[in-house]
């Protein structure tokens, strides 16, 4: 058909397309990650590199298993449910490996007051005192244990001794 | 928290999407409008419009190939882009962007450029010396065939295109009203009007443009002005305009009657920060005085300067006022506190990646761009090209 | 150091599981965690929250959340005249170091800690135009780093705005559900650092699990329920004026 000839210019502007699509084809096959598409539209990789992010805190189950004693005074007080790094911040490094890393005691008059002060938006039953009446000072530790908090509790004063026996 | 009143959730206080994505749209827009007066000639034959149309495609060209360095310059990572092309996510409106974009930058603009060119192209050529004669070369593609029977094969399958191209320069821009209009989390974007809206402000805004592009070129070239070209020219935008009015208009009557839970949040951000730019420059300026000179244009029996004078005072406040639209909506829609009890402020950057002086470049560049295109492919010709050899 | 045979029955056992951690690295999950075993939520109990803030600073330690964004934070109501159409809200610095000292009044307050919902239905993941965040097969809401464009769209799609672009990384960043930590046996770095046990773990697929029977048994809900994005962070107690 003559008319072909004379349109042989689309077919060239058409080609261009076919071999850019193709061009495409054969970079997409390198460039997308081997991964992609397995449980969803993303690179299921991304899932262990996630997965395996350090941690910082090692979780109270690993404090008690060196600290067993500690944990047993804990569990008979008013912080039994108050786990070890919630004051003694993170400590994984510490847990893995006890000797070159020591934590630093934290300041309980810069720690406790942080929940125990009083205000109005606090649940009504939750212990809170005003520090400046309460102790003027103070630290805390010279009467209350944090292990276990209630005055009076067996273990006593200044009985906040930390490390394993 | 500097700019920050009442309460917003902490990690709200500063905007993620800036000047520059108030450009995206706004660019997108001028290109989808600048091809919708481009078909007003090809396919509904509107001949007094004729004089514009190659201006019309080469601003479209010019403005799209400038508008995906805004959204280059935002992203945290321009060098992944490429990703949306391998894994683009099926479910995402921003997805479609790359492929919308090649779609309508090859299969439409460029194509329909070429084939409405190709005989200049081919003849010029043939003409040229050096450098240019090899980009010439380049761009028949290898043919030099401009007979009479592939003219008029260019002619079908270009008005096939035209065609094509209304329904995907409306995809173009319509995907772009659809990223905001889809988003529930934001009660100042979601809204199905968002992409309808969109469009014909984009509408508008691009024919404005092209408007003032060709008589300012004209001017510049030492011509006269086809007035009958710009009477009509401005009668589709006043049209247009009235529906981008009437819809906005109804977006904002909707949102007052039902008055939901963001409704009070938005009416005092209305009221208060964006009231500069949404009531007075938006509404008042650049819109309703617009309205209603072309109202006068239309009815009144004008003397032909003046027209032509109101012409290019309401082009020019269209453009301004379709600007601040994209502000209001990109812009208004962070200022708000997704929590309903707080706003923060837009500190825009001078000379930063994202700043104003970026932004302002990147609204010269398709000038420039505009300026080689219409060097190399020239939309108007003072004198008939020779007859090419070998036709 | 005298070393009696009690303490040495604790010591060698604990030494054996802190062998395994050193020998195993920091193992990818534990060997026996499989995916489709579990489905994660959290509880939320507000009556217990009391603003300390602790989980916000545990979870910057532990995530390394750069200054002045937040992964979770706490904020605190101050709900007056049973105005629930406007209460008063604040979080300076996300709750970080607690809140100011409130004086009684007429009024109520509570603090609402918050965090990424890890939605089943999230318009985060439908959003994002590359698939860089997504769901997992257990359930937590996650983002590709390294796949991530930072447009920010996911930002602008999360209605609870939990979302951030990492100033430096400059690629979206949120609460993970410490699924480093949850995969491993051990609880998120927030729970593990709440003093009152306002906020737990939950696994939605585990019927031994206390938390689970929990929400099974009380009436709980989830923030902006009308958005309808399978939110699974349960709140107990909360107010309705909570936004």
């Amino acid at each position: 058909m003559s008319g072909l000839k004379d349109a042989g210019h689309l077919f060239r502007f058409a080609g261009l397309f076919v071999v850019a699509f193709l061009v495409f084809l054969l970079v997409r096959g390198f460039v997308v990650p081997k991964t992609f598409g397995q449980y969803g539209h993303y690179r299921a990789a991304a899932i262990g590199e996630i997965a395996a992010h350090p941690v910082k805190f090692a979780g109270h189950q690993a404090c008690e298993d060196c600290h067993s004693d500690i944990a047993d005074t804990k569990t008979k007080g008013a912080h039994a449910h108050v786990n070890c790094e919630a004051c003694h911040g993170a400590l994984a490094a510490h847990a893995d490996d006890p000797a070159s890393v020591t934590p630093v005691k934290p300041d309980t008059l810069v720690l406790c007051v942080r929940c125990h002060t009083a205000s109005a938006a606090k649940p009504k039953g939750f212990p809170q005192v005003d520090p400046a009446e309460h102790m003027g000072g103070v630290p805390c530790q010279t009467c209350h244990n944090p292990h276990a908090p209630a005055i009076g509790s067996d273990a006593g004063a200044s009985a906040a001794k930390g490390g394993a026996k | 928290m500097n700019g920050v009143v009442g309460f917003m959730y902490p990690n709200e206080y500063a905007l993620q999407w800036s000047i520059l994505i108030v450009l995206y749209p706004y660019i997108t827009g001028l290109v989808a409008g600048a091809f919708i007066l481009a078909s007003l000639v090809r396919v509904f034959r509107v001949e007094a419009i004729k004089p514009t149309y190659r201006l019309a495609l080469l601003t479209a060209l010019a403005f799209l190939l400038d508008a995906p360095l805004p959204l280059q310059l935002h992203l945290g990572h321009p060098e992944r882009s490429p990703e949306m092309y391998f894994t683009p996510h099926a479910t995402s409106a921003m997805a479609m962007f790359g492929y919308v974009y090649l779609w309508y930058l090859m299969a439409v603009l460029v194509f329909e450029i070429w084939l409405d060119y190709r005989r200049d192209i081919v003849i010029l050529s043939q003409q040229s010396k050096g450098l240019l004669r090899i980009v010439y070369k380049i761009m028949t593609l290898g043919s030099s065939n401009i007979s009479e029977r592939s003219l008029h094969i260019d002619e079908k399958v270009g008005w096939v295109v035209t065609l094509i191209g209304i329904p995907s320069a409306f995809m173009l821009h319509g995907y772009v009203g659809f990223i905001f209009g889809s988003l529930k989390a934001n009660p100042w974007w979601s809204s199905p009007l968002m992409p309808v809206v969109f469009i014909f402000s984009a509408m508008v805004s691009g024919i404005a443009a092209v408007m003032l592009i060709y008589m300012a070129t004209t001017k510049l070239r030492r011509q006269k002005i086809d007035t009958r070209c710009v009477d009509s020219i401005a009668m589709y935008m006043f049209y247009i305009f009235i529906i981008d009015f009437s819809l906005e208009m109804l977006d904002l009557v909707h949102r007052i009657y039902e008055a939901d839970e963001s409704f009070r949040s938005l009416d005092f951000m209305v009221h208060t920060r964006l009231y500069l730019s949404q009531v007075v420059v938006q509404i008042l300026i650049g819109t309703l005085v617009p309205l209603v000179l072309l109202f006068l244009a239309q009815v009144a029996r004008l003397s032909e300067i003046a027209r032509k004078r109101i012409y290019v005072i309401s082009g020019s406040l269209i453009l301004i006022s379709v600007f601040a639209m994209r502000w209001n909506v990109v812009i208004g829609g962070q200022l708000f506190s997704k929590s309903f009890l707080g706003y923060t402020t837009y500190k825009m950057g001078l000379v930063s990646r994202e700043g104003l002086l970026v932004a302002l470049g990147l609204t010269v560049l398709p000038i420039l761009f505009l300026w080689v295109l219409v060097k190399l492919l020239p939309p108007w010709t003072e004198k008939p090209l020779p007859a090419a050899t070998g036709d | 150091m005298n070393i009696s045979r009690r303490h040495l029955l604790i010591l060698l056992p604990a030494a054996a599981v802190a062998w395994k951690y050193v020998e195993a690295g920091t193992p990818e999950a534990s060997p026996n965690y499989n995916k489709s075993e579990h489905w994660w939520g959290m509880l939320i109990n507000i009556p217990k929250c009391i603003g300390c803030g602790n989980c916000v600073r545990a979870c910057a330690t532990e995530n390394d959340v750069p200054d002045g964004y937040f992964r979770t934070w706490v904020e605190r109501y101050h709900v007056t005249d049973t105005n629930l159409t406007n209460p008063e809200v604040i979080s300076p610095d996300g709750g970080k170091e607690g809140f100011p000292v409130a004086q009684e009044d007429a009024g109520k307050y509570f603090f609402v800690p918050k965090m990424c919902n890890h939605c089943s239905d999230s318009p985060c993941t439908q959003v994002c135009p590359v698939g860089a965040t997504f769901v997992t097969p257990d359930g937590v809401v996650l983002v590709d780093q390294t796949y991530c464009l930072g447009c920010a769209y996911c930002v602008q799609a999360c209605p609870y705005g939990c979302r951030y672009l990492h100033p430096t990384k400059h690629v979206a960043d949120k609460c993970t559900l410490c699924y480093h930590r949850i995969t491993k046996g051990l609880t998120t770095a927030c729970c593990e650092a709440c003093p009152t046990g306002a906020r737990q773990l939950a696994d939605l697929k585990n019927p031994n699990d206390p938390i689970h029977e929990f929400l099974k048994t009380h009436p709980v809900e989830v923030l902006k329920p009308q958005m309808a994005t399978g939110a699974k962070a349960y709140y107990f107690g909360l107010d309705g004026s909570v936004r």
